[in-house]
């Protein structure tokens, strides 16, 4: 009950800013619109002999639903650093208020605003043009939300040790970084290094289950199942450390 | 009761303590014979931090109602508003408070919980005449109801005048208990002061029970270690003293001296 009101208000905060909003969810539709609007007859996106390439609003459909829900997840954090900056951890922690259901409150706002992200790219694809068959469409969902869990609490984690002036260039490099070396961006070619390096990374499960809508891609293996599990569990419980050790006063 | 000190004393981070934000560095905090956080789980330890603000994007209302859902045994919501005065801005969005009308926001938060001890650190800071006099007319019905409030603070005033109980701190320790009267009568000194023209102070500090006297015009004031053998002597040598006070020292003085601080942070 108490959890249930709690959430309630939190995802009513969320809402109610604007620009938070308007980042989260306006920008990357206009984005979409502003790449795949004018390719939206290419249909050899990339192609090369032998390949026949991508329908590009398809293409950019999914690399646009990986990436925001990552950044939706992630964006988590700047929010309670930004509670962080007026001491509004500890004013919780006079409440009976559990680490758990705070993380529940928090997790779950990040991913309803993931959700609606992902669902106003799609319908936006679908505007476009874009026909996906319906267990493609759930595929690729699901494991993007999977694939966000890991992002979710390295948001959390981050928006706990770090106050909210860094918490800018923070998210921003460290979503770069993973971007760049999960191949979010530039396909991972090759073997190598930065291939082993990629598997190890949970932004390259997350680009592989958007690239499931692609029809190239990979449902995950048992690789990317523990890669994503490994993460979650290991900035989950950073994150959680984080929030019970942060009790100083501003 | 009052936990009162000047500035570095310890009054915060014995608050801290208390509310378990902060593990003592040897011996343990006890609340109602529960650890801190035991009590702040069933809800008998409400508190208003120093330092902190108010998260934005919710009417004060939904605010004081999501902390309210936290607690076993809050009061409602509509109880908080009337019981702090705040009923008038309860649509209000929280960004778009005043100072004073924020700290009253966490003055209502602080006592949603309905707790039996309530611990507020320097909870008048930043508000209007108005909104203290409120504030404390609030303290009173609230502690009339058997519950009890302690505030740190370094307004001496507001010790003085509110608290049924004192305790003064410097360099985190403990340096006096009791009610204000009690506290003032151990500096032990008093001072008398009387219209009297005209007289040679060395005549008068040759009074029994006289440590010290200043002029001031026609006025002369006597610090006495025994003010009562001094009027004695006083009237009969002098019958043409007038207008004459007798004081108690000041809590002030005692501030000072039990703290054996130059520099009371007013």
């Amino acid at each position: 009950m108490s959890a249930l009101v709690y959430a309630r208000y939190e995802l009513l905060r969320t809402f109610r800013n604007v620009r938070f909003f308007f980042f989260s969810l306006v920008f990357p539709l206009v984005m979409y619109f502003l790449i795949a609007g004018p390719n939206k007859n290419v249909h050899d996106l990339g192609h090369t002999a032998g390949f026949s390439g991508y329908f590009a609003p398809l293409y950019y459909m999914v690399s646009l639903a990986a990436w925001g829900a990552m950044m939706s997840v992630m964006a988590g954090g700047a929010r309670i650093s930004a509670e962080r900056s007026v001491g509004w951890n500890r004013q919780l922690r006079l409440t009976p208020l559990t680490t758990r259901t705070y993380f529940r409150a928090k997790v779950l706002t990040s991913y309803v605003l993931a959700l609606i992200s992902i669902a106003l790219l799609y319908l936006s694809g679908a505007m476009l043009g874009v026909r996906l068959p319906a267990e493609k469409w759930l595929q690729m969902t699901g494991l993007i939300l999977v694939a966000a869990i890991p992002f979710a609490a390295i948001g959390i984690f981050l928006g706990h040790v770090m106050s909210i002036d860094s918490m800018g260039p923070a998210l921003g490099g460290i979503t770069a970084l993973f971007a760049f070396l999960g191949g979010v961006w530039f396909p991972i070619t090759g073997g190598g290094f930065f291939k082993v390096l990629a598997e190890c990374l949970p932004s390259y499960w997350l680009v592989q289950a958007g690239r499931l809508g692609l029809g190239g891609g990979q449902v995950w293996g048992a690789k990317g199942w523990l890669c994503i599990a490994a993460w979650t569990v290991v900035f989950a419980f950073l994150a959680m450390k984080a929030y019970q050790r942060d009790t100083k006063r501003v | 009761m009052a936990l009162l000190g000047p500035n570095g004393a310890g009054k915060s981070t014995t608050i801290d303590m208390l509310l378990g934000l902060l593990p003592p560095d040897s011996g343990t905090v006890s609340v109602f014979g529960m650890k801190p956080a035991d009590a702040i789980k069933v809800g008998a330890i409400g508190a208003m931090l120093q330092t902190g603000s108010l998260i934005r994007d919710l009417s004060v209302r939904e605010l004081i109602d999501m902390m309210a859902a936290l607690f076993p045994k809050p009061f409602t919501v509509d109880e908080v508003l009337n019981l702090t005065g705040i009923a008038d801005i309860a649509g209000r969005r929280v960004q778009k408070l005043s100072g004073g009308q924020t700290q009253r926001v966490r003055f209502a938060i602080a006592l949603v919980s309905n707790p039996d001890l309530l611990v507020l650190d320097e909870p008048t800071v930043g508000m209007d005449v108005e909104s203290r006099h409120a504030f404390w007319t609030t303290m009173r019905r609230f502690t009339s109801s058997g519950k009890t409030v302690v505030f740190a603070t370094h307004y001496l005033e507001e010790a003085d005048t509110y608290a049924d109980r004192i305790i003064l701190m410097a360099r985190g320790e403990v340096v006096a208990d009791g009610p204000a009267t009690e506290i003032k009568a151990t500096v032990g000194t008093r001072t008398v002061r009387a219209t009297l023209p005209g007289v040679d102070p060395a005549a008068l500090e040759a009074l029994p029970g006289v440590t010290h006297v200043e002029t001031r015009g026609e006025a002369v004031i006597l610090n006495c270690s025994d003010s009562d053998a001094t009027i004695r002597a006083l009237l009969p040598a002098y019958p043409q003293a007038r207008d004459i006070e007798i004081s108690g020292a000041g809590l002030e003085q005692a501030f000072l001296q039990l703290t054996g601080n130059g520099d009371v942070d007013e």
